[in-house]
This record gives C-alpha cells, sequence and structure tokens, in this order.
C-alpha cells in the first residue's frame, strides 16, 4: 500500500462516518452515532498510516522531509488533528451526538486536499529556509491549534441548531444539555489557544533561527496574530464579563472564520514568506 | 459612596475596566488587517501606481505604509500596557489574599447548596469510615482538615490554589515581550550586506533608514556554495566566512539558512544569493571574413590589441541581467572596441547567445567561452539585546497559559452523618474556579471510590 492509496482510503471512510453520524443524528439512533465512532476511527487509522508511509516515501525519493511542507500534506494533517482531538472528546465525555458537527469538517478538509485541482499531492523537495526542527514544532502546534478552534466551531453550530425551548420534538432537541456544549465549547477553545500560542511562539522562535527577526509582520504571521486576539477576547468575555450561549458562540464563530483566513485566505489572497497552510 | 471623582481616579477607572481591554483588543484585531492589505515599506512611486494619488496622501496622514511603527498603533499598544498594569494592581491585593489566606477557611452551607452534591447512605461506624475517608483525600487531593460534632463529622480538602496565580503568569508574559520588542527596537537593527567571494567588509546597511553601520569587526567571504535539487530548486546555500578583528583573523565558520553566526551580539544569517561580478572571461575572437579565431583570457578592465593590428578591445564589465531591447539575456560582459582610426563602441556579450555578437555585422565577433563563475553572499545582519526577554517572555506565556486553563483551585467537601442503628449519610460535593463540567466528571469517578469504601 502507498501513502495516496491509504489517504484516498481514509477520505472515503470519513466520508462513511460522517453518513453514520448525520443519519444517527436525523433517525435519532445512537447505535448508529457507535457505529460512526468505530468507522471514524478506522478512517483515522488509514489517515494516520498515510501520513507515515508519505513520510517514508519521501526519504526513498531523497528529499527526506516530515510531511508538513505544502498544502496537500497540511490539509491532510488538518483532518488528523481534528479527527484525533474529537475522538478523545467523545471518548472523554461520551456524547456521540455531537459528531454530527464534527466529523464533516474532517471528512472536508481531506476531501479538498485530494479535489481541488489547485492543490498539487506531489511529494516537494524543501527550500532550505524550511530545513528546520523548528519546522515539525510549528506545523504540529499551529494544527492542534487549529483543530481546537475547528471543533469549537463546529460545537458552536450548535448553540443555533439546538431549540431553545426544551419541549420541541425538532431531532435537535437530542443534542446534550446547554452547560455540556458551553463547557465543550470553551474547552475546544482554550485547547486551541494553548497550541496556537505555541505555534506562534516556535514560529517566532525559528523565524529568528532563519532570519533573524522573531516578528516581521508578515501576512500569515499578522493573522494569526489577529485570530490570537480574537479568541483572547472570547476568554475575556467569558471570565470577565460572563458571556455565554449564542452570543460568545458568535465569538468562537468568528474566530474560526480568522483561522480560516489565516490557513486559505493568506495563501491565495495575500503574498508573504509562507509558501504553505 | 463618594459621589465626587477627582481626575486621577476617573483615570484610574477608565483603565482599570475589562471592557477597554476588549475595546482595544478588538481595534487591535481590526487594524492590524490594514497591514496585511496595503503595502508596508514601498517606495512613493509604487503606492502612487497602486492606489492612486490622492489615496496615498490618506496613507501617509494615518502612516499605513508602515502601520505597525506608526504612532496610533503603538499607542493602542501602550493604552493594553496600561489597563493591564492598572486592573493587575487593582485586583492583586485581593487575589493575593485568597491565594496566601492566613487560614483556610470554608463554608459548610455553600458546599451543601452545590448542584453536583451527591449523597448516599453506608452501614459502617463513623470513626472508620472518617478515617478512610480522611485516607482517601489526602491521597488524592491534599491536607485534610476536619470539623467534628457528637453526630456527624466533615472531611475538607482542597488543591492547586496557587493556581490563580496564572492569569497574572500571562499577564506579565505579556508585558515582557513588549519590553523586549522596546529594547530590540531602541538598541537594536537589521542590516544586510551583500559580499562577493573573496571580499571583506566591515559595514551593512540597515533594511529600513539605508544608514551603514559598523559591525566592530570584518567579516571575509571566502567561499560560498549552492546546491540544487534536480527539480532546479536551491537545496542548500551555504557561505565560509572569517572574522577579522583588529586585523587579525579571528575564527572561520560555514553558515547556511537556519544556522547562522553569532558573535558578540551580533548575528549573521545565510539569507540569500547571486552573481557576483567575474574577474575574467575566455574569449574567443572570430575574425568574419577568414573565420580565423584567436582565443584569449582576459581580464575586467584589460586592454588588448585585437589580431592583425585592428585596434583595441577593452573588457570593460560584467551584468548579471543584460537587458537586450527590453529582453533579458541573462549574464553578459560589456566590451568596447575602439578600431584604429574610428569612434569607439560599446558592445554586449551575452554568454548563453553565442552567435549574439555576429549579428552585429563587425569585423570581429566576440564570444565568450567561459569564465569563473562567482557568487556573492547575501547576509542578513542583526542585533537585537531585547530577544532574551522576549524568549523569557515565550516561555511564561506558555507556562501561565497551562496553569490558567489545565489546573484549578478545587475543594472538596465530604460531611459524614449518623442516622438512625449503623446508617451513616454520606454528602459529597466540590468546587471549583473553572473548569467545572471535568469536576463533575470527577466527582462520579469519586463517588464510586467512596461508595466502595464499604
Ligand atoms: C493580549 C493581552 C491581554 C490583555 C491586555 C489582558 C488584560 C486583562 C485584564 C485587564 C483583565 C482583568 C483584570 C485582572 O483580572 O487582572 C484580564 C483578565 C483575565 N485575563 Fe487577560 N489579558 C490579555 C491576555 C490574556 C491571555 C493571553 C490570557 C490567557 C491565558 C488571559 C487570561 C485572562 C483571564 C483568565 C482573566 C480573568 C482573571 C480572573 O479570573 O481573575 N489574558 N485580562
Amino acid at each position: 500500500m502507498d501513502s495516496s492509496l491509504s489517504l484516498s482510503l481514509a477520505t472515503f471512510i470519513y466520508a462513511l462516518a460522517s453518513i453514520f453520524y448525520i443519519g444517527s443524528f436525523s433517525f435519532k439512533k445512537n447505535t448508529l452515532a457507535k457505529i460512526g465512532f468505530i468507522v471514524l476511527i478506522i478512517g483515522f487509522l488509514f489517515n494516520t498510516g498515510g501520513i507515515i508511509l508519505r513520510w517514508i516515501e519521501s526519504y526513498q525519493i531523497g528529499y527526506g522531509h516530515a510531511p508538513f511542507a505544502n498544502m496537500y500534506e497540511s490539509l491532510v494533517f488538518f483532518s488528523w488533528t481534528v479527527a484525533v482531538l474529537y475522538i478523545f472528546v467523545e471518548f472523554k465525555y461520551k456524547e456521540s451526538i455531537i459528531g454530527v458537527f464534527a466529523s464533516p469538517i474532517v471528512f472536508l478538509a481531506i476531501a479538498y486536499a485530494s479535489l481541488s485541482p489547485d492543490i498539487s499531492s506531489k511529494i516537494t523537495p524543501l527550500i532550505p529556509a524550511l530545513k528546520s526542527n523548528w519546522l515539525i514544532a510549528h506545523v504540529i502546534a499551529c494544527f492542534l491549534g487549529y483543530a481546537g478552534f475547528a471543533v469549537a466551531f463546529g460545537f458552536s453550530i450548535m448553540y443555533f441548531a439546538k431549540p431553545q425551548n426544551p419541549e420541541t420534538k425538532s431531532i435537535f432537541a437530542k443534542l446534550p444539555s446547554w452547560d455540556i456544549i458551553d463547557e465543550l465549547t470553551y474547552q475546544m477553545v482554550v485547547f486551541g489557544f494553548l497550541f496556537l500560542t505555541i505555534g506562534i511562539i516556535t514560529g517566532a522562535v525559528w523565524a529568528n533561527s532563519a532570519w533573524g527577526k522573531y516578528w516581521s509582520w508578515d501576512p500569515k504571521e499578522t493573522w494569526s496574530l489577529i485570530t490570537w486576539f480574537v479568541y483572547a477576547i472570547f476568554m475575556h468575555l467569558r471570565m470577565m464579563k460572563g458571556w455565554q450561549g449564542r452570543k460568545l458562540a458568535l465569538v468562537s464563530i468568528i474566530g474560526f472564520l480568522a483561522v480560516m483566513f489565516t490557513y486559505f485566505g493568506v495563501n491565495f489572497l495575500l503574498s508573504g514568506l509562507h509558501s504553505y497552510g | 459612596m463618594k459621589k465626587n471623582k477627582t481626575v486621577s481616579e476617573k483615570i484610574w477607572q477608565f483603565f482599570c475596566s475589562v471592557k477597554l481591554t476588549v475595546t482595544t483588543l478588538v481595534l487591535l484585531a481590526l487594524t492590524s488587517m490594514i497591514g496585511t492589505i496595503i503595502l508596508q515599506n514601498g517606495s512613493q512611486s509604487e503606492y502612487v501606481r497602486l492606489y492612486g494619488e490622492s489615496f496615498y496622501k490618506i496613507i501617509k496622514v494615518f502612516t499605513f505604509d508602515d502601520m505597525y511603527h506608526a504612532w496610533w498603533f503603538l499607542g493602542l499598544i501602550i493604552i493594553l500596557c496600561i489597563n493591564l498594569v492598572v486592573c493587575s494592581i487593582e485586583r492583586l491585593s485581593t487575589t493575593w489574599k485568597i491565594i496566601f489566606p492566613k487560614k483556610i477557611k470554608f463554608n459548610a452551607t455553600r458546599f451543601r447548596k452545590q448542584k453536583n452534591l451527591e449523597t448516599f447512605t453506608i452501614k459502617k461506624e463513623l470513626a472508620t469510615l472518617s478515617s478512610s475517608y480522611e485516607n482517601f483525600l489526602l491521597k488524592t487531593i491534599g491536607k485534610v482538615i476536619k470539623e467534628e460534632t457528637l453526630d456527624s463529622i466533615i472531611l475538607y480538602a482542597e488543591k492547586g490554589r496557587w493556581t490563580r496565580i496564572g492569569v497574572y503568569v500571562v499577564h506579565s508574559s505579556i508585558l515582557l515581550l513588549l519590553i523586549g520588542a522596546l529594547i530590540g527596537m531602541v538598541f537594536g537593527f537589521k542590516a544586510s550586506l551583500n559580499l562577493d567571494e573573496g571580499k571583506t567588509s566591515d559595514t551593512a546597511v540597515i533594511a529600513k533608514s539605508r544608514e551603514s553601520v559598523n559591525l566592530g569587526f570584518s567579516i571575509k567571504c571566502n567561499k560560498f556554495d549552492v546546491k540544487f535539487y534536480d527539480t532546479g530548486a536551491p537545496e542548500e546555500f551555504k557561505s565560509n566566512l572569517t572574522i577579522i578583528e583588529n586585523g587579525k583573523v579571528s575564527f572561520t565558520k560555514d553558515i547556511l539558512v537556519n544556522h547562522p553566526l553569532r558573535y558578540k551580539g551580533i548575528n549573521i544569517f545565510q539569507s540569500s544569493y547571486g552573481t557576483a561580478a567575474p574577474d575574467s572571461a575566455h574569449v574567443d575572437i572570430v575574425k568574419l571574413s577568414d573565420k580565423s579565431v584567436t582565443h584569449l583570457s582576459i581580464k575586467i578592465g584589460e586592454e588588448i590589441n585585437l589580431p592583425n593590428d585592428m585596434g583595441l578591445f577593452k573588457l570593460e564589465g560584467f551584468l548579471p541581467h543584460f537587458d537586450f531591447r527590453g529582453h533579458n539575456l541573462g549574464e553578459a560582459f560589456i566590451g568596447r572596441i575602439t578600431p584604429k582610426d574610428g569612434q569607439s563602441f560599446q558592445i554586449g556579450i551575452p554568454v548563453k547567445f553565442p552567435t549574439f555578437d555576429k549579428m552585429r555585422k563587425g569585423n570581429f565577433a566576440f564570444i565568450v567561452k567561459e569564465f569563473e563563475k562567482k557568487y556573492y553572499t547575501g547576509l542578513q545582519i542583526t542585533k537585537d539585546p531585547g530577544v532574551w526577554y522576549v524568549y523569557a517572555g515565550f516561555i511564561l506565556m506558555i507556562i501561565g497559559c497551562w496553569i490558567t486553563f489545565f489546573m484549578s483551585h478545587e475543594s472538596y467537601f465530604i460531611e459524614i452523618q449518623k442516622k438512625q442503628g449503623k446508617t451513616l449519610r454520606v454528602c459529597f460535593s466540590a468546587t471549583t474556579n473553572r473548569n467545572q463540567q471535568s469536576l463533575k466528571l470527577k466527582i462520579k469517578k469519586y463517588v464510586v471510590k467512596l461508595k466502595g469504601k464499604q
């Protein structure tokens, strides 16, 4: 098996997992969600295998670098981090229904990587500036951060999906109680924030070792700082101003838009030092 | 309640609000976007071309062309700092008393009213159960406070009181970062130096002001090397540098991208490279009338006699990008022909196009056969005495975030009451300053254990 087959299978299995979750939600069958969870884990295994194989293949070609070097690889890794985080959350909180809001993100990221004509899946060599151990630390931290925010975003959607009135017979009434949604969203934001912080810091240390400047207001740097500000605002609103519910969920959604812009918008619309996500 | 506040009190109040924090952060986030859209540090002509004359005036007024150093942007950061300091001073004394209380007290009624209160009954001796619970608390939480009455025992234990300091660690890390950045701005510089192989220099040009700065020592570039991938992209570039101090060789070292040289507070980074002017070239001089070829090695600046005493030829210089009627013909040499009796004129000899000079239809055509390719190394030279403060800030921020997010001050409360006969009623609840949900899960876990201690 080679990496591209393994990753294609992962894409397909993630799609299946999303279908199970959505089915469980629509037909109010918890067993479907349980199956979805197992399918998601299988997809995750193929995702992991694909990344490892790609790493090995890059050494066989002679380029020899960790698979975090272009947009394709970063998206595959993004799927992986969201999956790992979601699996952890479901494991800990035992709320399988919320997979409806997380599994599609996992699927869409990896599907976008393989289907978009703008994104090449070729293994490319590293330019000299990217040859650093800080690259690995930086990318892993940033993507764990993005994953936290992505899952938080999924959960924030619940605030707008779940009816305020608990008596309603809508399918959304099956969602977990408000204080659990609230806590879960907050936990994901906090997780994302810690890793975004570490990501920005490792990036700065790396820039200092490659160019002698830890901060140069490059668009990607600036946008990651903007994202950081938005989530800092989120936390102060929650802790000091007592914001919660839909108002706070809106801030989390704005934060995720900033993440998306940092990730894609900067690459496609602005120019700068970063050659990939 | 005082009605009339003095001006200084009003100012203090203004800087003491979290509303100000949020507002400033929102403004910082919004304005930071401007600099990612409008070109930074460009020249006047670029701005006029991109945005037009009238918009250029607006850009100048608000310093949008260097907005991250604009007075209003720095002003926002200063407001944030004052806000942070004032708020911390205001609250620190209260927090301090919570963190270091004279005596740890707890409010039993508050625990009995907790939503997470769990109640169950057990058949056992009061003293044995209480001592087994005390043991449990001691092992999993910490020091236990015990309050006894005739028919009930209250056990209390807590951990993580100190974690309330986490927020202050985060906030002071931000101040430390900004202090480091300020030191770097005032006492540091960022300059660049393009150094040909074999050349030595002790000055670099500051990127922003274009002023030159003396480094206090000289750098000699002995050799530059670049390796390419089969795709043509550069794989690695490397300069072999010698540091010369007071005329004496200090040491020699290779620098690569990501592996700079640090010496006396000055950092020397490999950042780019290019083709430097060579010393000489091997030139074929073809006499067009009989196709006879003369081969010569000519130094740059050297003047030679053309064959058959037909005049002089001087190799004047080298261009990395030869522009011919708007086309870039790449590397080329520039020569000057002075015919025996006539006006001298200049010719270009592009290396990649050997037939180019033939088209001039002169008496001779010049072809550059080969030349020793020389590079210059592009060095970035920086000095930043503030970087250690910034790094300390980084470390503190990560530690502080960890404490704030993942650790909390948790207090546990167990009340055991005697009921009829040997039945005991146990109430168990807990409070925390953060992470209510994960506390709930912990309580569920602990209850199972407590029930098990029969
Ligand atoms: C970006 C710069 C920041 C500014 C200007 C700022 C400012 C403030 C201010 C003025 C307060 C209220 C006063 C106080 O309790 O001391 C506050 C509270 C708080 N801040 Fe920040 N903050 C910043 C960043 C952060 C970050 C990165 C975190 C993440 C760990 C954070 C976490 C908190 C928390 C948890 C509180 C509540 C304190 C409490 O519960 O007592 N702040 N912040």
